[in-house]
């Protein structure tokens, strides 16, 4: 049919890893605003969620890394992370091999992407499905951005494939679902890990839920690097679902940081019109 | 500086239970199939996350086989800020080019 339903949420391995050691209030309020989207999210009623997401490392290395790639498989699996370490255990996850070959076949004729028919989940995909999926029942079909090994894709471009996701989606039958994950600001996984700039993520949520796009590809790298981190890379995923659904303005469901999850951890909706 | 090699073989360690195994089982064996220094050998053979962070290893890679060595969180971190005590700022790789928030 198309896109149905579009949102985005964080995905942080300390988000279920270390949830014990967050403060229960604003843990609870988190995980609450997950679980409405997961509300939301099966009203929609979708046949498949698409997951836009930032690996680290689980698939994807620096001897062929893809600036976008999406999956072409019937099943996949995660995550990669030690079960105890991340609080989650190891699961198969289905995926829908028909639609996304015929996404990524829509998709090719505008824009540049690699496939792949093999693809083990990281806490990247694994966090959100967690909440969002939690009986791992929805097919899926991940698309990963590379965020995290430069150089990598523009903003401009993100957006832009965004775009051309979002028509790939209204041209098939199925009711498709789509959810980003990403940043914002963070330092994840180096001594400054905890690190939030909540300024900067109040300023970017604003520019990201009212869709004005001109701000959101303004930013850049190095600007990013200073001010938000190299997780601060991680916003093209954002910027793929604001290009999903360019011109219409989105509704923050939650916002705020929690250093123990090493990030300012968000949820939102955005519109499908 | 073989850094490439250096995550090469973690984020194959961290991803393939068959890697894992030759990891425990023949140890020698399986690094020398990657080019690496004594020092990034070493560095590897010990565990010690504070060196290879300082030598500039993405920490998305380091932090999932932090996790796989059984290093707790607060160790985890604690370690690579130990690791830029001993060795110094960080020699390569992304971090190079972030500002040291610590100061």
């Amino acid at each position: 049919m198309s896109l149905v339903f579009a949102g985005v949420c964080s995905h942080a391995p300390g988000i279920t890893g270390r949830a014990k050691r967050a403060d229960p209030e604003i843990r609870d309020a988190f995980y609450a605003k997950l679980d409405e989207l997961r509300v939301r999210l099966e009203a929609a009623k979708p046949d498949v969620l698409v997951v836009v997401a930032a690996e680290h490392f689980a698939n994807f290395f620096m001897n062929n890394m893809p600036a976008y790639c999406m999956g072409l498989a019937d099943e996949y699996e995660g995550p990669i992370e030690d079960e105890d370490w991340l609080a989650i255990r190891r699961t198969a996850v289905p995926g829908n091999v028909e639609l996304s070959r015929r996404i990524i076949t829509y998709m090719l004729g505008e824009i540049d992407l690699s496939y792949a028919e093999e693809w083990k989940f990281d806490h990247g995909i694994m966090v959100p499905l967690n909440f969002l999926t939690p009986r791992y029942n929805l097919p899926v079909i991940p698309v990963n951005v590379n965020c995290q090994g430069p150089p990598l894709t523009t903003l401009e471009r993100a957006y832009e494939f965004g775009r051309v996701l979002r028509r790939a989606c209204d041209a098939q039958p199925e009711r498709i679902a789509l959810v980003g994950t990403g940043g914002i600001s963070h330092w994840p996984a180096t001594p400054d890990s905890g690190t939030i700039n909540e300024a900067w993520d109040r300023d970017f949520l604003d520019k990201f839920i009212n869709n004005r796009r001109a701000e959101l590809v303004a930013y850049s790298d190095e600007e990013t690097l200073r001010d938000a981190g190299q997780g601060g890379f991680e916003i093209r995923t954002f910027l793929t679902v604001a290009g999903a659904t360019e011109g219409a303005p989105g509704e923050l469901l939650f916002y705020a940081p929690i250093p123990i999850f090493a990030v300012g951890c968000t949820v939102a909706e955005m519109t499908v019109q | 500086m073989s850094l490439y090699y250096v995550q090469k073989l973690l984020y194959q360690l961290n991803r393939d239970p068959t890697i894992r195994k030759r990891f425990d089982a023949d140890l020698d064996e399986l690094l020398g199939e990657y080019s690496l220094t004594d020092e990034e050998r070493a560095a590897i053979v010990e565990g010690d996350i504070g060196l290879l962070y300082v030598m500039g290893v993405n920490g998305q890679i380091l932090m999932h086989y932090a996790a796989l060595i059984g290093q707790e969180w607060d160790e985890y971190i604690a370690a690579m800020k130990q690791g830029v005590a001993d060795h110094g700022a960080v020699r390569g790789g992304l971090y190079t080019l972030l500002e040291d928030r610590t100061r």
